[in-house]
């Protein structure tokens, strides 16, 4: 993967996932009373899933545009 | 359903990034090369999930659920017949002509290869069908809005508009191309809990080909006769209608997907854009077609009658399940994911609609030689128009039933005589512009001549969609012969002004510095035959 010249993809997506993310997440752990699908707490895990993706993408983009 | 804090935070959290990235973007936007084109350096994988994306908006999205609720698993051929065929072709065999040719848009090669007057035919077409797709697109989702969350009609389609407008205004295809990649990601992050838990809950496939009339499950095996599957149509329909014609019309011609190749920053990476994009397309059937069809085998069909009785509402399948799994929170992620690829899809119709306007409509025949400051200024303005048309537009859609069907009607008085007409442009050097223009405008009339015939009940159909298929043959089939004949009669362009526009006078690009795994054909074969397997297995 290579980096656009003047703005990074990676940034704006990464920053966002990682916000909505870190949102999702954050709420599922202080509701893990509610009711849930299937049993799971769907807003924790998939809010984790979603932080970790935003991270990968800014670890991405910081990477690309040290060297 | 009704949205908690939460699920309105993540809903703002998106659209104050949404336009943050179009203000960032403002300051790159300096030449109108840069605004309609991407000044042409945008990485291959970046085009590529734009190319995908920006054809996976919420009419797609939600329309192909609808399918899979209604039609079941014949809804895949939509892409393991039709769109991966075609992605393959155009990449393979089409690019080259089309960013070697180096022209800005698809109306403008027609120019180059042709002659005026088959470009301004197609530019006015095109603008024409892209401003009503995008208003089918806004109305499409306000109606949705208001049967899940009681929004208000006018104020979804009017919000939704500014956000777009502005972030389009600002930064142009750039801004359009990025937030296809964010929107990209956000229907897969924000549906794929779906497909997994309604998957685990229907008990797998076994599970859900219990629970479904016979079938529905299968994509090739009933297609023998008209009478045997829910589409009321046989495999000659659904290939070359719906896989040759409609498809390879669509993604062949249509410059909403072409535009974000051209953008490519080589020629490569142009030929990679549709391949790549193939690779996630084929998986998206089970992303929204499988889910569609769960929806319908665990539902109460009730739910898909929201007024309690007339017909059953199809497009409800993708946001019942959004209500049925998710809670407060990944609801507010699924909402933003539906209201993205709505706003995407609009933003790719209106930065096509402002360059094909732009280019091909204001700088061919209204003012021809104005700084490019000029027309960079014309393509902000023609952004605030393509979004008043659709606007007016979103409400011209309220009189069809299945937004998909109408879509496929739309395109087949548009795209499928216009794939004729590359077809024989691109590889037959005899074709005459006068041939392409009687072409073109024949296989139109032919189209929107058995529309009518088929309104009138003169020719019949088992289903909207068999007639819009074969309304599409007919278009093609009317073009194609009709550009043949004229040609022969006709005089040809000189081959000096059809290098690197025809096949047979265009050098064929070579990859062999390239390595191996990278090169444009290799993409190509693994894409083949992963979609050959994919048939197989849901035969």
């Amino acid at each position: 993967m290579s980096a656009s010249p003047e703005l990074d993809i990676r940034w704006p997506i990464g920053l966002l996932f990682a916000a909505i993310g870190a949102l999702v997440s954050g709420y599922g752990l202080f509701h893990a009373g509610d009711a849930q699908p299937l049993g799971v707490n769907l807003n924790l895990w998939w809010g984790l899933v979603m932080l970790l993706f935003g991270l990968g993408l800014l670890w991405g983009a910081r990477r690309a545009s040290k060297s | 359903m009704h949205l908690h804090w939460i699920d309105y935070a993540i809903i703002g959290v998106y659209c104050a990034f949404v336009l943050g990235v179009g203000l960032v973007l403002k300051k790159f936007m300096r030449t109108s090369l840069d605004f309609f084109l991407s000044g042409r350096r945008i990485p291959a994988w970046v085009t590529g999930l734009a190319f995908l994306s920006a054809n996976l908006g919420a009419l797609e999205v939600m329309g192909m659920a609808a399918s899979g609720a209604k039609y079941g698993m014949l809804t895949s051929h939509f892409y393991w017949v039709g769109a991966i065929p075609a992605m393959i072709f155009v990449g393979l065999f089409m690019m080259p002509y089309y960013y070697g040719s180096r022209a800005r848009s698809v109306p403008e090669y027609l120019r180059l290869r042709f002659d005026e007057k088959t470009r301004a035919f197609n530019a006015l077409t095109f603008a024409v069908m892209t401003v009503l797709a995008s208003g089918i697109n806004m109305y499409a989702m306000a109606i949705v809005f208001q049967l899940m969350l009681g929004w208000s009609i006018h104020a979804t389609i009017l919000l939704s508009a500014a956000v777009v407008l502005i972030y389009t205004y600002l930064g142009g295809l750039t801004s359009s191309i990025y937030n296809e990649v964010l929107q990209f990601f956000l229907i897969v992050l924000g549906i794929l809990p779906i497909a997994i838990l309604s998957v685990i809950e229907v008990g797998g496939w076994q599970g859900l080909a219990a629970r479904l009339p016979h079938g529905y499950t299968n994509t090739w095996s009933t297609l023998g006769h008209a009478a045997d599957n829910p589409m009321g149509i046989e495999w000659f329909g659904v290939v070359m209608g719906l896989g040759f014609v409609l498809s390879f019309g669509y993604w062949c011609t249509d410059f909403l997907v072409v535009q974000r190749a051209m953008a490519a920053r080589d020629m490569a990476a142009a030929q990679k854009t549709p391949l790549i994009a193939a690779f996630p397309k084929m998986l998206i059937p089970f992303l929204v077609i499988v889910p569609g069809m769960i929806a319908w085998a665990i539902l109460p069909h009730n739910d898909f009658l929201p007024g309690g009785q007339g017909e059953y509402n199809y497009n409800l399948a993708l946001p019942l399940m959004l209500k049925h799994y998710y809670p407060a929170g990944m609801l507010g992620v699924g909402i933003t994911a539906l209201l993205a690829s709505f706003m995407s899809g609009m933003a790719g119709n209106v930065t096509a609609f402002n360059t094909v306007w732009t280019y091909d409509i204001y700088q061919s025949y209204i003012r021809r030689d104005a700084p490019d400051r000029h027309y960079l200024a014309m393509g902000r303005f023609a952004t605030i128009t393509g979004v008043l048309l659709s606007i007016g537009a979103a409400y011209v859609a309220l009189q069809f039933r299945n937004i998909m069907d109408y879509l496929q009607l739309i395109f087949s008085f548009v795209n499928a005589p216009l794939l004729a007409t590359f077809l024989l442009g691109m590889f037959w050097k005899r074709a005459t512009p006068n041939g392409a223009f009687c072409g073109l405008v024949g296989g139109t009339s032919a189209a929107a001549l058995h529309y009518f015939a088929t309104k009138a009940g003169v020719v019949e159909y088992s289903s909207d969609m068999a007639a819009n298929f074969y309304g599409a043959i007919y278009a093609w089939t009317a073009c194609f012969a009709l550009t043949i004949l004229i040609s022969f009669f006709t005089r040809p362009r000189p081959d000096s002004h059809l290098k690197g526009l025809v096949y047979s006078l265009t050098e064929k690009p070579s990859y062999r510095r390239l390595p191996w795994l990278n090169r444009p054909a290799t993409l190509a074969w693994l894409v083949a035959i992963f979609t050959i397997l994919f048939n197989w297995i849901f035969r």
